[in-house]
This record gives C-alpha cells, sequence and structure tokens, in this order.
C-alpha cells in the first residue's frame, strides 16, 4: 500500500465519522437509551420469569398442602407425603453457623489487611484469601470428606462434648459421626470467608486517612482508632460484604450435600445429620419421575426463592438502617 | 470515531443478547435436531448405573456397524421424560416404568433387560476376616434401625464363631435419587412385610434411620472412615475398590457373595419360570434358583414399539441383536453381569414387533 493511498483511506474514514456525529446523533441517543434500558429490564423480567415458571410447576404441591408444607418434617417420596420443614430448617441454621464463624474471621484479616500489615504482605495474602473463592465447591466437598470429616469425628466433636462439657448446652451432644450440621457450617464458612473479607478489605481501605488521623491526634491507641474511628465508617459496607456471604451460603449445593449427612429432620444438636433444600433438589431431581414428586421439588425450589428474597430484603433493609445511622452521626 | 464506537458496543450486544434468546425458546428441539445432523444417528438418554457398559457399547458399535449413538447419562427418570416426551429416540431405566408412566407415553414403549446390576451390603468391622453373613430380615431391621448393635442376637446367630463388637450400628444410605436404591429396597419390601409397608420401595426414600450420602462413592467412604458403619453400593462399584461385602442369604436360605455369577444365577433363577408373553418389567430380587445372590436386578432400554422414522427403525433394532449377541460378552470386563443365555432367544424374538410408522 502506497502512502498516498494510505491517506486517502484515513481521510475517507474520519469524514464518515463526521457525517454521523451530526446527523445520527439523536437518533443515536435514542437507540443507545433504549438498547440500555432494554438491558436493564431483562433482569428483572428473567426474576419474574424464574419465579412465575417455579411457581406454576410447585403449585399443585403449594396448594394440595398449603401451609403444612412448610411445617411438616415427612418427606416421603414413595408415599407422596412431603414436607420441607427440616430442610428450610437446615438451609437456615448451616447458614447462621456459616456467618456466626466466617464473619468475625473475615473481618479480621480484612483488619490486618488493610490497617496493621506491612505493605509487602498484603498483596499476597489478600490474594490467597480471593483465591477461595475460586476453588470449586466440589473440590470443598471432597477436602470436607476426606480431611474435615476426621478431624471433626477425633479429636474436634469429642472435645466439644465431653472435654469442654458443651453438651449441656444441647447443641453438641450425640453421636460424633462427622457429616453433620455443624460440617456443613464450618464448610459453608470457609467458603463464604473470602467473599466478607474482600468486601470488607475494600470498604475498610476506602476509608478516609482523615479519620484515622483525627482518631489518633485526639489520643486514641490504635486499636481505639480501629474500634472507634474505622470500623463504624466501614459498618454498612462490611453487613454489605455478609450479606453477600449470607447468599451464597443459602444457595450452597454442592459441598453441603457431601457433608450434611442429607436426613430430613430437625434435631437440636449441630452433631446431628441435616439436610438443606439446595442440597434436596440436587439429590432428588434427577430421579423424580412422579409427578408429585416433581412439583414437591419445584415447590422446595419456590420456597428457596422466596426464603432467599425475603433474606436480601431484611439484609437491605439492615444495610440502609446501619448507613443512616452511621450518616446521621457523622453529620 | 470514539462516540461510533460506543453506539456499536450495545447494538452489538443486543443482537447478541437476541439471537440467545430465540436460540434458547426452542431448546430441547434444536439441540436433538443439531445432534442429529451432526453425526449421531441415534439419541437416547437415560440411567446412570450401566452408562460405563453403554458407552463401550456404543463405541464398539459405531466402529463396527458405522451408527453413533449419542446417550446422555442423566438419570433414570430423566431418561424416562425424555422418552415420554419424545425427545430421544431410546430411554434407559434401572427401575421398569410403571403403569402411570406407560399411560403417559405417547405409544407402547418396550423394555429390554441388558445387563443385571447387584446391589452389594458393605460394612466396616475391624477384626473379621471373613465375609460377614446377613439374612434378608437381619439387614431389614439393620437399614429399619430396629438392630442397632453389632453383638445383637439376630446377627450373632447367623454368624457362629464370629466376635461381634458392641458397637453401635450407623446405617449410611444413597441421599441422590438412584437405581440403586430401588434394587435394595426393592429387595428389602420382597423379604420383609414390615419394610414393605414404610418405607416401601423406590428411588428415594424416606429413610428410618442413618446418614444419607452422595453417590457410591460417597456411600463407600463414609462406611470406610467409621468403624461400624453399613452401606451399600452396586457391585462394580465394591468390586474395583475391594469393598468388604456380606453374603446374603437367598430364597433357598443359602448364603451368596455377591458376584457377576451369582447375579447371573438370579437372573437364570427366574427366566425359566417367565410366562412367554412377559413385558420383560420383572423383579428379580430374592430369585429362586442355586447360588442366586438375592439383591439383583435387570437394568432396561427402554424403546418405542413404533418407531417414525424406517430408517431409525433399522438402526436400533440392528443395534439391539447386536448387543444380544456379541455386546454381552463384553460385559463382565466391566463388572456387569451379563444375561443368562435363556433369556437371549426370547428378547431376540421380541426385536421383530418393532415396526416403522407412527403409532396407532
Amino acid at each position: 500500500m502506497t502512502l498516498p493511498d494510505g491517506r486517502a483511506v484515513v481521510e475517507a474514514r474520519e469524514g464518515d465519522g463526521a457525517t454521523l456525529s451530526i446527523h445520527g446523533a439523536a437518533i443515536g441517543d435514542r437507540v443507545y437509551t433504549g438498547a440500555i434500558t432494554f438491558f436493564a429490564l431483562c433482569v428483572p423480567l428473567l426474576l419474574l420469569a424464574i419465579a412465575w415458571e417455579i411457581g406454576v410447576a410447585g403449585w399443585p404441591t403449594l396448594h394440595k398442602f398449603g401451609f403444612g408444607f412448610l411445617t411438616s418434617s415427612d418427606w416421603d417420596p414413595v408415599k407422596g407425603e412431603f414436607g420441607a420443614a427440616p430442610a428450610i430448617y437446615g438451609t437456615i441454621v448451616s447458614s447462621i453457623i456459616a456467618l456466626v464463624l466466617a464473619t468475625p474471621l473475615a473481618i479480621g484479616v480484612s483488619l490486618f489487611l488493610s490497617e496493621l500489615a506491612p505493605r509487602w504482605l498484603r498483596q499476597p495474602v489478600g490474594f490467597l484469601v480471593d483465591l477461595l473463592a475460586a476453588i470449586p465447591s466440589v473440590v470443598y466437598g471432597l477436602w470436607g470428606i476426606f480431611v474435615l470429616l476426621p478431624v471433626l469425628r477425633d479429636p474436634v466433636m469429642p472435645f466439644l462434648r465431653d472435654t469442654l462439657h458443651l453438651d449441656k448446652t444441647g447443641l453438641f451432644t450425640g453421636p460424633a459421626y462427622g457429616p453433620s450440621m455443624l460440617a456443613a457450617g464450618i464448610i459453608l464458612a470457609i467458603m463464604v470467608l473470602p467473599y466478607i473479607a474482600s468486601v470488607s478489605r475494600e470498604v475498610l481501605l476506602a476509608v478516609p486517612r482523615s479519620q484515622r488521623e483525627a482518631a489518633l491526634a485526639l489520643g486514641a491507641t490504635r486499636w481505639e482508632a480501629i474500634w472507634g474511628a474505622v470500623l463504624p465508617y466501614a459498618r454498612s459496607g462490611i453487613v454489605g460484604g455478609v450479606i453477600l456471604g449470607l447468599g451464597r451460603a443459602l444457595g450452597e449445593t454442592m459441598a453441603v450435600t457431601m457433608l450434611i449427612g442429607n436426613r430430613p429432620e430437625i434435631a437440636a444438636s449441630l452433631f446431628a445429620p441435616g439436610y438443606t433444600m439446595a442440597s434436596l433438589l440436587a439429590n432428588e431431581f434427577s430421579e423424580a419421575s412422579s409427578d408429585a414428586h416433581l412439583s414437591a421439588l419445584m415447590a422446595v425450589a419456590f420456597v428457596l426463592f422466596v426464603i432467599t428474597l425475603i433474606v436480601n430484603g431484611i439484609a437491605r433493609w439492615l444495610v440502609w438502617q446501619v448507613s443512616r445511622n452511621t450518616s446521621g452521626r457523622t453529620a | 470515531m470514539n462516540r461510533r464506537i460506543l453506539l456499536a458496543i450495545p447494538l452489538l450486544a443486543a443482537f447478541a443478547c437476541g439471537g440467545d434468546k430465540k436460540a434458547g425458546g426452542a431448546d430441547s428441539g434444536t439441540t436433538a435436531a443439531a445432534s442429529t445432523t451432526s453425526g449421531a444417528d441415534l439419541t437416547g438418554a437415560g440411567a446412570t448405573f450401566p452408562y460405563p457398559i453403554y458407552s463401550k457399547w456404543f463405541s464398539d458399535y459405531a466402529t463396527k456397524a458405522g451408527v453413533k449413538i449419542n446417550y446422555q447419562s442423566i438419570g433414570s427418570g430423566g431418561g424416562i421424560r425424555q422418552l415420554t416426551e419424545g425427545t430421544v429416540d431410546f430411554g434407559a431405566s434401572d427401575a421398569p416404568m410403571t403403569d402411570a408412566e406407560l399411560a403417559k407415553a405417547k405409544g407402547p414403549i418396550l423394555h429390554f433387560p441388558t445387563v443385571l446390576g447387584a446391589v452389594v451390603i458393605t460394612y466396616n468391622l475391624t477384626g473379621i476376616d471373613k465375609a460377614l453373613k446377613l439374612s434378608g430380615d437381619a439387614v431389614a431391621h439393620i437399614f429399619a434401625g430396629k438392630i442397632t448393635k453389632w453383638n445383637d442376637s439376630r446377627i450373632a446367630s447367623l454368624n457362629p464363631g464370629v466376635k461381634l463388637p458392641a458397637k453401635d450400628i450407623l446405617v449410611v444410605h444413597r441421599s441422590d435419587g438412584s437405581g440403586t436404591t430401588y434394587i435394595f429396597s426393592d429387595f428389602l419390601s420382597a423379604v420383609s412385610t414390615a419394610w414393605a409397608a414404610a418405607p416401601g420401595k423406590g428411588k428415594e426414600l424416606s429413610w428410618p434411620v442413618g446418614i444419607g450420602a452422595k453417590g457410591n462413592e460417597g456411600v463407600a467412604g463414609q462406611v470406610k472412615q467409621t468403624e461400624g458403619a453399613i452401606g451399600y453400593t452396586e457391585l462394580a462399584y465394591a468390586k474395583q475398590n475391594h469393598l468388604a461385602t456380606a453374603a446374603i442369604a437367598n430364597q433357598a436360605g443359602e448364603y451368596v457373595e455377591p458376584s457377576i455369577e451369582s447375579a447371573t444365577a438370579a437372573a437364570a433363577g427366574i427366566s425359566s419360570k417367565l410366562p412367554p408373553t412377559t413385558d420383560f418389567r420383572i423383579s428379580i430380587v430374592n430369585a429362586p434358583g442355586a447360588g442366586a445372590y438375592p439383591i439383583t436386578s435387570f437394568t432396561w432400554l427402554l424403546i418405542p414399539k413404533t418407531i417414525p422414522s424406517a430408517k431409525k427403525q433399522k438402526q436400533l433394532t440392528d443395534f439391539l441383536r447386536w448387543y444380544l449377541t456379541q455386546g454381552e460378552s463384553s460385559a463382565a470386563s466391566l463388572d456387569y453381569a451379563p444375561l443368562p443365555q435363556s433369556l437371549i432367544a426370547t428378547l431376540t424374538a421380541r426385536i421383530d414387533s418393532i415396526a416403522a410408522g407412527t403409532a396407532p
């Protein structure tokens, strides 16, 4: 290609672009707005479509068992009796255990990384924590079966029960077989930790320097500065991170299925096996052939959907409350 | 220039999005059609348990006859659903279709037993080298939670001279829906009227006691890790992983260890008594006959009696003849029990009733 030829091409392009921008601006803007609105609508519409589909498929069961579907513990595909209470209970309890274990740990990690860690350590440790989120859940499940369960069986569970005498609380009683609500909660805690930690870290790093400096200038110790000035400022963001972790914990399927013992029963002891809605679906969906069974599973999916929405709603409200209080205090 | 690029991005994305939606809308239809045109001549879906032997058969048959069969091991329930909806040419299942399921299908469906599956009872007791002997009744009581200690007299009396520990029994069962559970609960229902009343038989049960583990590997793993645990897995899995297995009393009261030969013997015991008009939807648990292992079952191919395309009808019936004459011999190499000879002739004769055309 000769130089004059090349130049000619370039000029033509520029001319073309100029005409478009003069004559097509209004149309372009309108198309752009339309396209963007379409994308924005896609997501809520998809959500509604999913809810509708699951709801319709689960309706025969919800209609037949009514409120009893939520309170009955009877899950018997052979007789066609379906009650989702143990799975609902298990989903919520395993998620709570996960958050109770993961939240302090995650906040600790992120405080260390944002406030205390030397610069050279910050990157590698942060990277490793984030890496936890990249591990497939089936790998967590296998690790749980081969490493976590044996450790829980001996020494952790006997230690909690017999040495610390926690059996008196009723939460740590019964035989220590391994697969249990506790095991599921622990694996979930490890899985949600990176989500909470990385959100908290970003939020803590975003706290203005002046906040810390002001506290230190008033004579606060490092600990007092973190506790009194940095954490309150970052609180709503950290709660948001916890909510993100909760979302993950509620829906996690594979690793939980492999560790929870899959027993549709409500037991007070965390050593006892349990069930979650997600593992119930994963376990039974592929082999369910009767209409009643399929519909019952869809109803479980619908309940899980609704519970997730409710929990997220509460969480939003919580974040809103926290951030309102914080901003009220700052003002 | 910049403005043009900015404009182009959402437009392109919109096109891409629209394209996706279109493809998604006609999902099952297009995939089935696509796979037929892009290589596979026949498509099937169903049971996961016989998948290793089926995939060997389909691969051997493709080399030999040049007919490609695409099989998706999505589970028996899914196979039956897809066959009922007509999205696959044939299905496969570990449990025979029920009358209700057959009534929903577009036309009559024939059951072709392919190989035999056996379910073994595996346990973890240190210091016991010989295979434990268990009667059907004892197994039912253990899994119902009525026998809770290993040194219970109902186990000890079957195993004179074996020192059984006073340990608690931990029952481990499958948590996922499975043909293995179906066969096992079919056996328990056959030997125990109490079990037949509740929990009964099915691919998923409401288990009276125990822990649910996912897959054969989950059950075997839990049993291996827990002293005093008992569970069940399929024979092939137990053989490949050298699990300790119990000898189970059969109908004649003889204690039989699970093996390919004893599974085939169970089918032979039943098939000699079959009426010529049988639809092969038969249970062979607790079979009569010498050396018959009692927890044994067929696994089936589900073939529509009328196949719309004459070409597919020929391809499918040719394959059925091939597996009955040639395929069976390779079953044992993958730890599946082959059908007894006495069944082959009856099944071969049944192939001729598969016709081309539309269902009446």
